[in-house]
């Protein structure tokens, strides 16, 4: 019988939510670390028992959590994040330069194949790697050591890496995001990285060719189909047919095209889901009403999925990590939001329940398929 | 003996209980304690103080005997009842919120 574990991270402690194949009655089991914020729980694809946590608080800063069971019981692993060589400089906010200062794990990404290999995304933007399952981790330098990083600023978040997504047609491409500096990409398995932003244009940059300074929210790719990537940018939705070398708009029909997660359907690598959100300074979706937006044809021309989800009076966020689809047939799709509910849909997006209400705000949401 | 009392949040992550009891050889000081403790609970390494530089991190106090030792020196010999045993050293978060 197949299956569900619906991971979520929050701003008080991980969420573990299962559920058979028909996706209707929940388990819901946690907190986990409660009052810490999880901003990222995230399964193997090798090994479904093996999850990675990040957690975190301000005062005691770091902590990396691994279960083998499933999320049933946890140990927690190494949390030293140290940069390699000099930390160098980057922007501030007002323009100075700022030493790179580890602060926190944003993402996790299990490797595709190997349940001992995570790469973790961290602010300052970095990206770190382990092979031995978390128990030491190291920095792939040249992400951080590009020319242009000295003039990366952060985003209203952080200076966060918060994207990771592994090719796995070639486990050598790597892409990984970063606010405000814009997407990168590995061609030989992290040493060395480029700015792949050629076609965003961003409000406050000057230069229509900027290299860097982009503030991406979120990219997700399909697996069947590597070279496309679809992209939330701060504003615009984008796609791209080239792995990254340029970028088109697709925003469309969308009543706004600003917001955090952008998803691709599982079966259908032209089906893609974004929520859009009012403004950057209003961080809640337009007209109160709460609508996950599907365009079945990559883009440009979008459908409102609202069924079962509030459609007045509703001023929350969804964040970036906060939306995963399963592998199921039909799709599942699901989000959580600022204000606590995690919804999900068994229909591919056309119908909407809330698997919880009344968590502590979402800051991810993961999904595996279990068989 | 010396008595060592974490924060709620150190004492899960370390899952023990109430106090903890560390064997620490010489004077006791807030460094010799502080490397005891995490040898005996590698998981708090970086949370009470910088993996490389070992500072205090910002949001965290040290308090003995109804003292602030947070400012003191990290090879300043505790107080003797702390070397004693008779009262323990508090590792402290600082309150937050509103």
């Amino acid at each position: 019988m197949s299956g569900v574990r619906v991971l979520v991270g929050t701003r008080k402690g991980a969420f573990v939510l299962t559920a058979d194949g028909k996706r209707k009655g929940w388990k819901v089991d946690g907190p986990h670390f409660g009052g810490w914020e999880v901003y990222h729980i995230k399964g193997s694809p090798a090994d479904p028992n093996r999850i990675y946590a990040s957690q975190t608080t301000g005062w005691h800063g770091q902590v990396i959590q691994r279960s083998n069971d499933g999320g049933q019981n946890w140990e927690p692993l190494d949390n030293k994040f140290l940069y390699e060589g000099e930390p160098g400089t980057h922007k501030w906010y007002d323009g100075t330069p700022r030493p790179f200062e580890f602060k926190r794990v944003w993402h996790l990404e299990p490797w595709p194949n190997d349940p001992d290999a995570v790469y973790a995304g961290v602010e300052d933007a970095a990206i770190f790697r382990s092979t031995d399952g978390g128990h030491s981790w190291n920095e792939l330098p040249g992400l951080r050591g590009h020319k242009s990083a000295p003039d990366w600023q952060p985003g209203a978040g952080g200076m966060c890496l918060h994207t990771i997504i592994i090719d796995p047609s070639n486990p050598q491409r790597i892409f990984v995001a970063i606010s405000a500096a814009g997407a990168f990409r590995s061609d030989d398995a992290g040493k060395t990285w480029r700015p792949i932003n050629r076609g965003l244009k961003s409000e406050g940059i000057p230069d229509p060719d900027a290299e860097v300074g982009h503030c991406v929210h979120r990219i997700a790719m399909h697996t069947s189909r590597p070279n496309v990537l679809f992209m939330q940018k701060h504003w615009d939705v984008m796609r791209s047919d080239d792995a990254g070398e340029s970028w088109q708009e697709v925003s469309g029909n969308l009543p706004s095209d600003f917001g955090f997660p952008i998803d691709v359907h599982p079966h259908e690598p032209n089906t893609i889901y974004v929520v859009p959100i009012k403004s950057d300074s209003e961080h809640y979706p337009p007209d109160g009403k709460l609508r996950v937006y599907r365009s079945r044809n990559g883009g440009n021309e979008w459908e409102a999925l609202t069924s079962g989800l509030p459609q007045s009076d509703c001023y929350l966020n969804v964040l970036r990590d906060a939306m995963a689809v399963d592998g199921l047939d039909p799709a599942g799709v699901y989000f959580g939001t600022s204000g606590g509910q995690v919804y999900a849909s068994a229909d591919a997006g056309d119908s909407w329940a809330p698997i919880v209400r009344d968590l502590p705000a979402v800051l991810s949401v993961e999904v595996q398929t279990l068989q | 003996m010396i008595r060592v009392v974490l924060p709620a949040h150190l004492r899960k992550l370390a899952q023990v209980g109430g106090e903890v009891q560390l064997d620490v050889q010489g004077p006791p000081t807030q460094r010799s304690v502080l490397d005891a403790l995490e040898a005996s609970y590698p998981m708090l390494r970086g949370t009470i103080r910088d993996h490389v530089s070992q500072e205090r991190r910002a949001f965290i106090r040290f308090f003995a005997c109804e003292q602030d030792l947070s400012h003191d020196p990290p090879d300043t010999p505790l107080p003797e009842a702390v070397a004693k045993g008779t009262e323990p050293f508090l590792v402290v978060g600082a309150v937050a919120g509103g």
